[in-house]
């Protein structure tokens, strides 16, 4: 699904927002890349694999994480300066979570980074709704038949965040290593570990 | 003030097609769900994403549907947040789309 979005024409007009901006003296320069540096700073799949990590080893975080993710990630630190509730949605052995905005892109960016072009394009948002398994086996993830999959289209001011399952033979491993296993997409619930 | 819709209430959607924005989706519209849990309150995006400073705060509803009640197939569900006023009671017997 990746590759099959251009973003080379808003990117036009952004630059051609930006020139008038400045152009009119509203903007200078580096105002603007001030403003999106602060808004990215800590901004990273890195927060969220944490959070997981954590969740997997320590059941008692596991269950304030699916109570009140929102109270529970500012445990971690990771998400200060957030302002948006925050629903973290489990996967388990016959169920399957996957997150969308159909409406715009809304995303948990401070724990998941800024998203992904295909996270944005027409075709996941309005495909991931009606058929979730046949896009999910294009990511190459083929569900078996029995899996229950919800989609969950953030349409309001929630946040949603996939707990994925924790790998088999991952027993011995610390909670640093297996925050190194956990990648975006399984984030996104686009990928399983 | 209470909220509206307790969890495991069976809803239905507003059917109109307003002229503004609205954050109701066009394919959860006139659609039977259940409530999953209130989300806390919000403005109301109708009114506030027209500038407007009067905007209702509501409260917002995660609203669980089956994909065969949005497209006719498939076995999985949608869950999409919903502010109060996108909502009704459903009555069983009430006149049915399907």
């Amino acid at each position: 699904m990746s590759g099959d979005h251009s973003d080379a024409t808003i990117a036009r007009r952004v630059r051609r927002l930006e020139t008038l901006l400045e152009e009119k003296g509203l903007l200078t320069g580096g105002e603007l890349d001030e403003a999106i540096d602060s808004f990215l700073a800590g901004a990273s799949p890195a927060n969220g694999a944490r959070v997981v990590a954590r969740a997997w080893t320590d059941a008692a975080f596991r269950s304030r994480l699916l109570a009140d993710g929102t109270a529970a990630v500012r445990e971690l630190g990771s998400m200060e300066g957030s302002y948006q509730r925050l629903r973290v949605v489990e996967n388990t052995a016959t169920t399957h979570n996957v997150i969308v905005c159909t409406l715009c892109s809304c995303y948990p960016l401070r724990l998941l980074g800024p998203s992904p072009s295909w996270y944005k394009s027409e075709a996941y948002r309005s495909r991931v709704v009606r058929e979730p398994r046949a896009v999910l086996a294009e990511f190459g993830l083929e569900l078996p038949p029995g899996t229950r999959i919800t989609v969950w289209d953030s349409s309001a001011e929630t946040r949603y965040m996939v707990l994925p399952r924790r790998p088999d033979g991952t027993e011995g491993m610390s909670e640093e290593e297996l925050a190194g296993l956990v990648t975006r997409n399984a984030l996104i619930g686009t990928a399983v570990l | 003030m209470t909220d509206r819709f307790a969890p495991g209430s069976r809803v239905v959607t507003y059917l109109h097609d307003p002229p503004h924005h609205t954050r109701l989706p066009r394919y959860a519209r006139g659609k039977r769900g259940v409530v999953v849990e209130p989300e806390g309150r919000a403005e109301l995006a109708d009114v506030s994403a027209r500038g407007r400073a009067d905007a209702p705060v509501e409260q917002v509803y995660a609203v669980r549907f089956e994909a065969r009640d949005l497209w006719g197939e498939g076995d999985h569900q949608v869950v999409l947040d919903l502010w109060e006023s996108y909502l009704e009671e459903y009555e069983e017997g009430a006149a049915d789309e399907r």
